[in-house]
């Protein structure tokens, strides 16, 4: 027989493409279905946000911030607040910790809901988007009730929260950890041992840990090929030492353990959830005391010239910083978070740098998914959990 | 049925009588299909309204289409850089007619709070809108209004 | 662990290179030479009281008109050790330093960023191109004098990205191969 003469096939895959978790391209080079060389290109969704940070006040980045990584907004911004707080030196009362404590990992299941759903959905399982998105919606309620935002809440500010919680927090809060897990089970019941869904990502997209530390991937990609590594337990803030929880961790590193770090991480999640909402009175301190940051309440306001003339200047000028720089990293949804910050002293930040893990795991791709199936590519950016937002900047 | 003066509806006969204009209007308002055409956050509004809390079946416009060459309707979620125009540009053009766009979001429509060198300031000078969403990201239900009032826009056009 | 612990760590492993703690609030902080970087950071990698596995992030700031005008930072993580070190590196405005992805692989991106954004040439990096900003952007945007808001026109096509030559050579090949 003649031998067969084959040629290997260029295809542009996005940067609109339903699969890749919004603006990503990808130019693959097909030898049948088997991928020969992948080259991802980013920057379609670069807003320029470090740019713009620093035309802004401290205080008026923490909007900006949260539009990043817009599933996981709230760790942006307390990474955010973390590193200012920092260069301040200002230590937060300990109710303040447990909200932000609260909040972020609402916000970690609130990421991995949207990763659980649209990674089942590309790999065949449509439902499970829909099922997602319903719990979802419970806590962008919680969002709402805090801050009358379901998005980009701003609660978490420099100097504590924007405010008090409101009224019937700890209820919704509980009735939602009361019902989430019920919810989990049924998830797991849909996916852990389906066979389509055991097929299509076990040994596929297999990731060594050494790969992993050699590309920079940290957060659940590390942790599905046996890294133990955790911002929270290695390098804990906000009182994370004190809380109860393990670190899932998975061997084989690939797209299945990743789904059940995941899986396993959310599971921890209500249970540091439980605790948090437990330590939190319902009203009490909110932010810290320190009145360089933190406007005086209201009453003094309207009763001394002090107060007055403090708060005025809090939210004309804005405060100053003191002339330096620090990282703070932080646990994020997909992986350390961490924001660096220099200042020149002023009241403005002289640069703002987040450390954006889905740049590190596209840029991982291609060693990832190179010789694999065209078919594969999909599970692999799916449980990647990319985010675009947080890629470009 | 709307205006019961633009048919005659007679409940003895089994056909109703109306113009052609109007019916091929009805068809057009009544499935919307929308490009799956998601840049950033926004995009998370949209697939939450497409999902089981705010359904936007009831209006016809669920069926997200990965190819602009099946799709009616370009809902230009998010912030639109410089670096993506040229190719949402390409997206809009691969489209076939009728199409319309609804820019959904503060970014999209003007550029929001990110006026600088990277973001397109406005997409309505990429590609003609129809109808702008206002909000950083708009809530489900302010998106589920524009497509509404997209279906007036398409009904009170000619065909 | 402090930054001249970790300097008294790399003198003998790296002989003669002038390194100098920062001031940090956080984690330690240590200026290295330009020349020296690549040298150093193997030993940082290596050697067995630090191992700092990791590159967590590569990025810079732009001190105009200090002289020199950029710091290029490097985060690196031990996870064995529970270290965290910020590396920086003075570069002049028209200076250039080496590529540590001899080092840490997943170096690659961050330094194409810090090229795109702010101009600052990594010796044998192999892939220096833009990678934020679209290919045939002018300027380096984070850079101080550059401005936030650019009034131009949005360009709306794209040229193919095929060059007349590269068209015909095609045309040609499928040519040949309908031929056989």
């Amino acid at each position: 027989m003649a031998e067969l003469r084959t040629e290997t096939m260029t295809v542009n895959m996005g940067p609109q493409h339903p699969s890749t978790h919004g603006v990503l391209r990808l130019v693959l080079e097909l030898d049948g279905e088997v991928i020969q060389s992948v080259m991802p290109t980013i920057g379609y969704l670069h807003t320029g946000i470090e740019k713009t940070a620093e035309q802004k006040k401290w205080q008026q980045v923490i909007p900006l911030v949260e539009r990043m990584d817009y599933l996981a907004a709230q760790s942006n911004s307390l990474a955010y607040a973390l590193s200012v707080e920092k260069l301040l030196g200002l230590t937060m009362p300990q109710r303040v910790n447990d909200i932000r404590v609260l909040i972020a990992e609402l916000q970690r299941l609130a990421s991995h809901l949207i990763w659980l759903g649209t990674h089942a959905m590309e790999i065949g399982a449509v439902s499970m988007l829909f099922y997602a998105i319903r719990e979802r919606e419970l806590l962008l309620n919680i969002n709402e009730l805090i801050a009358g935002f379901r998005f980009f809440p701003s609660y978490i500010r420099i100097g504590g929260l924007r405010e008090d919680l409101p009224r019937g927090f700890h209820e919704t809060v509980n009735e939602f950890l009361d019902r989430f897990p019920t919810k989990m089970d049924e998830f797991e019941r849909l996916l852990t041992k389906n066979d389509i869904f055991r097929r299509r990502t076990e040994g596929v997209g297999v990731v060594t840990l050494e790969n992993a530390y050699q590309w920079g991937l940290l957060g659940p990609i590390a942790r599905g090929a046996g890294s133990d590594y955790d911002v929270r337990k290695y390098f804990p803030y906000c009182g994370y030492e004190t809380y109860d929880f393990v670190v899932p961790t998975a061997t084989e590193g690939d797209v299945y353990a990743r789904y059940r770090v995941r899986i396993a991480e959310m599971r921890q999640s209500i249970n540091i959830c439980r605790q948090a909402i437990k330590r939190i009175s319902p009203t009490g301190v909110w932010a810290c005391d320190d009145t360089r940051v933190v406007p005086p309440p209201k009453d003094k306001v309207y009763t001394e010239m002090e107060a007055l003339i403090q708060h005025f200047l809090i939210y004309s000028q804005g405060f100053t910083v003191p002339a330096g720089d620090c990282y703070v990293p932080i646990e994020g949804p997909r992986g350390e978070h961490g924001c660096y910050i220099v200042s020149d002293g002023s009241n403005r930040p002289w640069r703002v740098k987040m450390r954006a893990p889905s740049f590190m795991a596209i840029q991982a791709i291609p060693s990832i998914v190179q010789g694999g199936l065209i078919a594969d590519l999909v599970a692999v950016i799916g449980s990647s959990d990319v985010v675009m937002g947080d890629c470009d900047r | 049925m709307a205006d019961t003066h633009e048919h005659g509806l007679d409940p003895e006969l089994p056909f109703i009588t109306t113009k052609l204009e109007w019916l091929i209007q009805w068809a057009r308002r009544s499935a919307i299909w929308p490009a799956q055409f998601g840049l950033a956050c926004c995009a998370i509004e949209m697939m939450a309204m497409a999902a089981s809390r705010y359904d936007i079946a009831r209006f016809g416009a669920e069926v997200f289409r990965g190819s602009p060459r099946q799709s009616d309707l370009m809902i230009v979620a998010g912030r639109l850089s410089r670096k993506m125009a040229p190719a949402m540009r390409r997206v809009y053009d691969q489209m076939p007619d009728p199409k319309w766009v609804i820019s959904m979001g503060a970014c999209a429509s003007v550029g929001g709070v990110f006026d600088n060198y990277a973001i397109v300031q406005g997409v309505d000078q990429v590609v003609p809108v129809d109808v702008f969403v206002p909000g950083c990201p708009p809530r489900p239900e302010a998106l589920i209004y524009g497509i509404v009032q997209l279906q007036q826009k398409i009904n009170k056009s000619r065909a | 662990m402090e930054a001249s612990a970790i300097i008294d760590i790399l003198k003998p492993l790296v002989p003669g290179v002038a390194l100098e703690p920062g001031q940090s609030v956080d984690f330690a902080t240590i200026y290295v030479p330009a020349d020296r970087l690549v040298e150093t950071c193997l030993v940082l990698r290596d050697a067995p009281a630090l191992e700092f596995k990791v590159l967590a992030e590569v990025t810079a700031a732009d001190y105009l008109p200090r002289e020199p005008r950029y710091e290029v930072v490097y985060h690196l993580l031990s996870i064995s050790k529970r270290l965290r070190l910020r590396l920086k590196v003075r570069v002049p405005g028209n200076g250039s330093l080496p590529t540590v992805q001899s080092v840490w692989r997943g170096a690659g991106w961050p330094e194409r960023e810090v090229w795109d954004m702010f101009g600052i040439v990594f010796d044998n990096h192999g892939d220096l191109r833009r990678l934020l900003m679209p290919e045939d952007w002018e300027g380096h945007p984070q850079r101080k004098d550059y401005p936030v808001q650019i009034r131009k026109a949005t360009q709306t096509y794209e040229p193919l990205e095929v060059s007349e030559e590269e068209f015909r050579a095609n045309i040609e090949r499928d040519r040949v191969k309908r031929a056989h």
